[in-house]
């Protein structure tokens, strides 16, 4: 259905060498947009002006079905398929990271699996194509799990993707469920050894006294491979949901976060790690606040944050002390009393954090807002964004649904002057921290053809509604987009929307 | 949304300004924090049904819940709650709020003030229509996420559900206390809040009574009915419970 066979066999094409799924777990996953169409550039904003450039989504057994000749043959091909799937929770992208260099791009899904997209390499005849991702590989990270000693399922869901900086031909990536932290290593493979002749053609050892010569293998050049091995499993130390990891500027260690704890692991040793923070309480009928998200400084190896349900943020310094119980610093905005309710707590918890790029600053992500703080003041933060401030008048009725439980993430664009975020309808939100301006922009199928410029998308606060305006109430509080990256770099930024992974880029780049 | 330390009895809504705005058209300040109460207890309860909660939502609905049991027993709707030294604290004092939840089974156990220390008695003070079909519209359904078998033998499950056994416990002592007899016996080995839950659900369904007051005490002959023995089986009597929110 959302797929179409011209797309796929686009996929498929020479222009696409690269385009191989060793794993056979997974079918295509990927669709390029059509025909390109730029068109003329209208009003910009402060942050450029976006088009989008290509659409990525989880294929639904129904398309898949329609567009296959060999309905039965697929059936059974089709390994990966699960039993309920109709593009359902599965398919749903729980994770979105961009690579160091921004080449590659990784999404995480609710299914246990990640598919990782390489950016289109450049050609003169295909300037259009620049900004374009492609599958690459896909593999099953995390299957469900039981857990027998306490009779409880594990999810699948991959709750976050961190990338190793590349040091070798190889990528490296760390992926996580609610327990279990796994590295896997990508890479490539484009020859394979030929010319044995110890062994016949179906393997078997010949008889030594036949063999009267022996002869050097030689490398041969073959249809290009993309193998994702998993290097290390992280098991058994988390009591609690993982919601974060973090890869540390040593490239040694990296930290796993759940509710109430952060460990400390070597990238070499999987059967111990650090405690370095635990906020339980030795009675858990104490239990006022849980940590959200936690991350390293990107420079110093010794400097962490984390992030907690009460909308403050501890920066700890692991050389003060092996157990870090006691921040280093404590960053909390005094409560504004004009907007106090019953809902302030919840909308104040933080629900993510990230360090510039350049480690001065920190972004906080609450129900209503972005924050920057920099790490040299601590009472309060330097920068206060409104994403959704409509929805104050609207709390009680997100807290009865739990939307107000949402854990909305940020990112920083390539030179931390941008920040972005998601927000409810397939809203998501930039603000350009220099000009002060803000766009709202929308990833949906329906308003977005390929190259078109996107519209800036404005929602109205009660009174009369103008053209192109939409009200509140009429906000589609289903289509969220929680999780965003902005490659590290250039302008192109990739945002989830469901199990739709929309890349756009500024136009002016 | 309600605004915290504006202390308002009905009709009162033209004071009302600012964020409290969206409110406007709705009766009664108390009538609101109550239905706030109740829909947050039932989430804390539907939280505890699953073997693995999302532990950020309970602790904030927890929270929530202090917040607003604080705030009642200040302006008296919560007798039980307010004894000597709890009234006056500051409203940011969590301490306090904390210490009325968590206060331990021998102290609740003690006679209160007057001995009436039981909480619909606080009901009658505050205005008292029909919050249950108001909840009952408004309460959400959701299926529990993981299979429910053995969801209370788990030591996890049970070390964070902890903090909000006291509260609940507390607020369904009365309940506890006119349990007839053998009741108590036929539900002597299932989980306090599992029978509190079907007790809270079960007497909302219960529908069109007249004040809060009249439907809490209605609950324990209600539940009698449903469960009988096989309540051990914690499976069917969760599917019952999920059967009872989904049918609203």
């Amino acid at each position: 259905m959302l797929l179409s066979l011209p797309a796929l066999h686009l996929q498929t094409s020479e222009h696409h060498p690269l385009f191989q799924l060793p794993h056979g777990r997974l079918g295509p996953w990927c669709r390029p947009t059509g025909s390109p169409a730029p068109l003329s550039c209208e009003i910009g904003c402060g942050e450029g002006s976006w088009i989008l450039v290509c659409r990525l989504l989880v294929p639904t057994q129904v398309s898949l079905l329609s567009m296959e000749e060999d309905i039965d043959t697929r059936k059974i091909n089709n390994s990966f398929l699960r039993d309920h799937s109709y593009a359902t929770e599965a398919d749903i992208i729980s994770t979105v990271e961009f690579n160091h260099t921004g080449e590659l791009l990784a999404t995480g899904d609710k299914g246990g699996r990640v598919v990782i997209f390489q950016r289109e390499q450049e050609s003169k005849n295909q300037v259009h194509r620049r900004g374009e991702y492609n599958v690459y590989s896909t593999f099953q990270s995390h299957e469900p799990e039981f857990d027998y000693l306490k009779s409880l399922e594990i999810e699948e869901k991959i709750n976050k993707i961190r990338w190793l900086p590349q040091q070798n031909a190889a990528y490296f990536l760390l992926s996580t469920n609610d327990k279990t932290v796994k590295l896997w290593k990508v890479s490539e493979r484009d020859k394979r050894p030929e010319g044995y002749n110890l062994k016949d053609e179906e393997g078997r050892l010949r008889d030594p006294s036949t063999i009267t010569t022996l002869r050097v293998p030689v490398l041969r050049p073959m249809d290009l491979m993309v193998e994702a091995t998993p290097r290390r499993v992280f098991a058994n130390a988390h009591t609690y949901h993982i919601n974060s990891i973090s890869v540390n500027s040593d490239y040694e260690t990296y930290m796993s976060a759940d509710d109430l704890r952060i460990n400390l692991w070597n990238f070499e040793i999987t059967n111990q790690s650090f405690n370095i923070v635990d906020i339980k309480p030795a009675n858990m009928e104490e239990l006022t606040e849980v940590i959200t998200a936690a991350e390293f400084h990107p420079h110093h190896c010794n400097t962490f944050v984390y992030s907690s349900s009460k909308g403050t943020i501890r920066l700890c310094d692991m050389r003060t002390s092996a157990l870090c119980d006691r921040h280093t610093k404590f960053f909390e905005e005094p409560e504004d009393p004009s907007n106090r309710s019953f809902f302030s707590e919840i909308i104040s918890s933080i629900s993510d954090v990230k360090f510039s790029h350049s480690g001065r600053y920190i972004m906080t992500r609450d129900y209503l807002t972005v924050k920057v703080w920099d790490l040299n003041m601590e009472n309060r933060p330097i920068e206060t964004y409104q994403v959704h401030d409509y929805l104050r008048s609207k709390l009680c009725s997100l807290y009865e649904n739990d939307c107000i439980f949402d854990k909305f993430e940020c990112v920083w664009n390539g030179s931390d002057s941008v920040i972005m975020t998601g927000s409810y309808n397939n809203f998501f939100r930039m603000f350009d921290r220099n000009t002060k301006r803000d766009v709202t922009l929308e990833a949906s199928r329906e308003n977005s053809k390929p190259r078109a410029i996107l519209k800036p998308r404005k929602v109205c606060v009660g009174g009369k509604r103008r053209k192109d305006e939409i009200s509140v109430d009429s906000l589609d509080f289903s289509k969220k987009i929680l999780h965003t990256a902005w490659h590290p770099s250039e302008n192109i930024i990739a945002v989830a929307a469901t199990n739709n992974l929309y890349i756009f880029q500024d136009k002016v780049n | 949304m309600f605004a915290r330390g504006l202390k308002r009895k009905c009709d009162t809504e033209e004071e009302v300004d600012g964020p409290v705005a969206g409110f406007r058209a709705v009766p009664s300040y108390d009538l609101q924090r109550q239905s706030l109460l109740d829909m947050s207890l039932v989430k804390l309860q539907l939280c505890h049904m699953l073997v693995e909660p999302n532990l950020c939502r309970s602790v904030l609905i927890a929270n929530t819940v202090r917040q607003i049991q604080q705030e009642m027993s200040q302006d008296g709707t919560w007798r039980v709650a307010a004894p000597q030294g709890v009234g006056p604290a500051p409203p940011h004092d969590r301490l306090v709020s904390t210490d009325i939840l968590c206060r331990s089974a021998q102290e609740r156990s003690r006679p209160g003030p007057g001995g009436d220390s039981s909480f619909p008695k606080g009901f009658e003070d505050g205005p008292a229509p029909d919050m249950t079909s108001d909840l009952t519209s408004s309460m959400p359904a959701p299926a529990p996420r993981h299979a429910p078998s053995s969801v209370w033998d788990l030591d996890s499950s049970r070390e964070s559900r902890g903090s909000f056994q006291k509260s609940l416990d507390q607020i369904f002592e009365t309940l506890d206390s006119k349990s007839p007899g053998s009741m108590e016996d036929l539900l002597s080995d299932v989980d306090s809040s599992y029978y509190d839950l079907d007790a809270v659900l079960t007497g909302m369904m219960g529908g069109a009574r007249a004040g809060p007051c009249d439907t809490l005490e209605g609950l324990a002959p209600l539940t009698a009915a449903p469960p009988g023995p096989s309540c051990k089986a914690d499976l069917g009597e969760l599917d019952h419970i999920v059967e009872i929110l989904v049918e609203t």
